[in-house]
């Protein structure tokens, strides 16, 4: 009887500190919430409407019939056009267009020939889901054709997989890691430490001190910067000499991206410690970032599968350009400048985080 | 008027809601000299000092600090002063000599000055020999010597101390004193509060805080002389029953139990006390002996807590 009378103490306890939590009560609801919602809605493994480049150097009606049969298909739409076969590579190659198509001059001919593939699919294959998308299109056959082609014939399509012909998963998943990796370690490690200052009283002795807001929070964010470069090199030595990951593109844009990507990181890390009160609740916050960012960044599904409230959302997350600039770089070979849209992206995330974090640390304790 | 005074307060106010934490306060702290706060906890002390520091802006009125005004000025002031906390606010994974390093850097003492300046604290407040120790592992005077050593790297005109003295052996209290004197010996104003009356009673200045309001001012002994009520000793075998006794009879503001002693503060207008404490007494049969007895600061805190026991200022 006494022991249960202690049991109905510490849970009556217990519900009494937890109603008061409100943010572990926020969380208790917030956490499915957000989960559901991303899986059921965002989540896609059944891409469709990649973004697509057509290069038609036929220009007749049969070719048209194949781009816009193509696009009826709903695996693509059409976003680019492109003259040659090169634009198509660069255009790949920047990431603006997942799957490019191109059609020879004597696209007729081929078809009518019937021994070799009529059209080119060039397919960005870092994604091995969007790869898996676009190859539907190799069954495809064109609406004119009712005639069922002999086994023996060559298909309608080539397929070109670009940047992971071998299609290993370590080479697409690598690099995005890094982004998971550090926007973990990042945002957390700088979340807490202010928090941990406030937790054991450091910050009321240092705001009776000359030091500004800007200096306290740029000198606490530097060493993680140089731990997150750290971090990035741990990485990029791993995926070389473990998994083989190629490096396309140059060293010094892999670390100039993870520079803006960690200092974006950084600067929300700095929010949300002037958000929370304890250490936990720093957790707990980090936490609530991370997760839309693994889940709808591009990292674990493609991009162009997702619906249109969720790519707007994840626009606003600092991994999702992240995971396109490091992709972009390492497998595709672009350069920094040909990716300068997502690293302004990453310094506008930075500086209005930053502020906001600058303006809501108070100098004052009330 | 600021060049007397390191501090002048009229009308400090701060409300949290519907508490009202300080409540029209008026200081005026001479500079060289060293002010106590007395009063128990929640009467306002921490409040106070934070409003003077710029930690906390007044709901009302204003004060003027080393002559700048609060509210307004806080930051200017920052580089003047020092504030050592309630709670041990070093890095507890930080050596004794990185702490020091750490706020002198703070308060941008130069370079090359730096380390005289902190051989010179480490001297002054016996740390020498822990230098290299971490913070965290510190008893509680040596923390507190050294939470002094870092609030005065920058040898600030005005200290404020928030309960110095709450986690120390009484040893090393007297040893903190004797560096505050000093301190204030070289020209730095020293605002201290606590709920010791011993403390209370080194003070040059002090102001008795109850319920957020200034109670009573002065200098100590002038605060003794200013009572207006009787102070009766008394020695019994059962104290409890005539305390309680006692409590009851008219006349009596308050009754202070010390070992076998009770002190009876009781209102000017019982003409003889002594007589009075006996008739109360009688009928129960209570062995005691009484005697008047001069006013002490714990007697001026009871009658200034308990009403307007205190004559006007002279």
């Amino acid at each position: 009887m006494k022991g249960l009378l202690r049991l109905f103490a510490v849970l009556r306890k217990e519900v009494r500190q937890l109603r008061r939590d409100r943010l572990t009560f926020g969380m208790i609801v917030g956490i499915p919430l957000l989960q559901i919602t991303l899986f059921g809605f965002a989540i896609n493994t059944d891409v469709r409407n990649l973004s697509a480049g057509v290069a038609d150097q036929a220009n007749t009606q049969l070719s048209r019939i194949l781009a816009a049969d193509a696009e009826a298909s709903q695996v693509v739409g059409m976003t680019r056009r492109a003259e040659t076969a090169e634009q198509l590579e660069t255009l790949l190659r920047r990431g603006e267009i997942s799957v490019g198509i191109f059609i020879p001059a004597d696209f007729g001919q081929r078809l009518a020939a019937r021994d070799r593939p009529a059209a080119q699919l060039m397919i960005d294959g870092s994604d091995p889901l969007i790869l898996a998308a676009a190859r539907q299109l190799a069954g495809m056959t064109l609406r004119y054709d009712t005639a069922p082609r002999p086994a023996a014939e060559a298909p309608l399509f080539e397929i070109r997989n670009y940047y992971n012909p071998e299609r290993r998963s370590a080479v697409y998943i690598v690099p995005g890691l890094m982004g998971v990796i550090l926007t973990m370690t990042m945002v957390l490690f700088t979340a807490v430490a202010i928090v941990r200052e406030r937790e054991r009283g450091n910050l009321e002795l240092l705001i009776n001190t000359p030091v500004r807001n800007l200096e306290l929070m740029v000198g606490k964010i530097i060493p993680y910067v140089i731990i997150g470069l750290i971090q990035v090199s741990l990485i990029l030595l791993l995926g070389v000499l473990l998994f083989h990951v190629p490096i396309q593109g140059r060293m010094i844009d892999i670390y100039l991206a993870a520079l803006a990507f960690i200092a974006a990181n950084l600067t929300i890390g700095l929010v949300i410690s002037t958000l929370a009160q304890t250490q936990f609740q720093a957790m707990q916050t980090t936490f609530f970032f991370f997760l839309p960012s693994i889940l709808i960044s591009g990292f674990m599904f493609p991009f162009d599968g997702m619906p249109r409230a969720a790519q707007y959302i994840a626009e606003l997350l600092p991994l999702t350009h992240f995971v396109r600039l490091i992709r972009g770089i390492m497998l595709r070979g672009a350069e920094l400048s040909e990716l300068l849209p997502e690293i302004w992206a990453l310094m506008a995330f930075m500086l209005v985080t930053l502020s906001i974090a600058v303006r809501r640390f108070k100098k004052r304790l009330d | 008027m600021t060049g007397d005074y390191a501090i002048t307060a009229r009308g400090l106010t701060r409300r949290f809601g519907a508490l009202t934490a300080v409540d029209h306060v008026d200081l005026a702290i001479a500079r060289a000299t060293i002010y106590g706060f007395l009063g128990p906890n929640g009467s306002g002390k921490s409040t106070t000092i934070r409003m003077l520091c710029g930690l906390l802006t007044p709901s009302e009125g204003e004060a003027e600090v080393l002559g700048h005004r609060i509210p307004g000025e806080a930051e200017a002031i920052k580089r003047k002063i020092g504030y050592m906390t309630q709670r041990f606010s070093l890095y507890e994974d930080l050596t004794v000599r990185e702490n020091l390093e750490f706020m002198a850097d703070i308060y941008g003492l130069a370079r090359k000055s730096v380390r005289r300046r902190i051989d010179q604290l480490l001297e002054k407040y016996n740390l020498a020999d822990r230098e290299r120790q971490w913070a965290g592992t510190l008893s509680g005077g040596q923390k507190q010597r050294l939470a002094l050593a870092a609030v005065t790297v920058h040898e600030p005109e005005l200290l404020f101390l928030d309960e110095p003295t709450s986690a120390v052996d009484p040893q090393s209290r007297r040893d903190f004193w004797e560096t505050l004197f000093e301190l204030c010996e070289k020209g730095t104003t020293i605002l201290v509060s606590t709920h010791y009356m011993d403390e209370a009673e080194r003070c040059h200045g002090l102001a008795i805080l109850d319920r957020g309001r200034v109670a009573a001012d002065g200098a100590p002994q002038e605060l003794e002389r200013r009572i207006d009520a009787t102070v009766v000793e008394m020695e019994t075998g059962d104290s409890r029953t005539a305390r309680r006794l006692l409590t009851d009879l008219p006349g009596v503001l308050g009754v202070t139990q010390l070992g076998m002693r009770l002190r009876v503060l009781l209102d000017r207008s019982v003409s003889d006390p002594l007589a009075a404490i006996r008739a109360g007494l009688a009928d129960r049969g209570l062995r005691f002996d009484a005697r008047l007895t001069h006013p002490s600061l714990e007697d001026v805190f009871v009658a200034a807590t308990q009403g307007r026991y205190l004559k006007a200022k002279a």
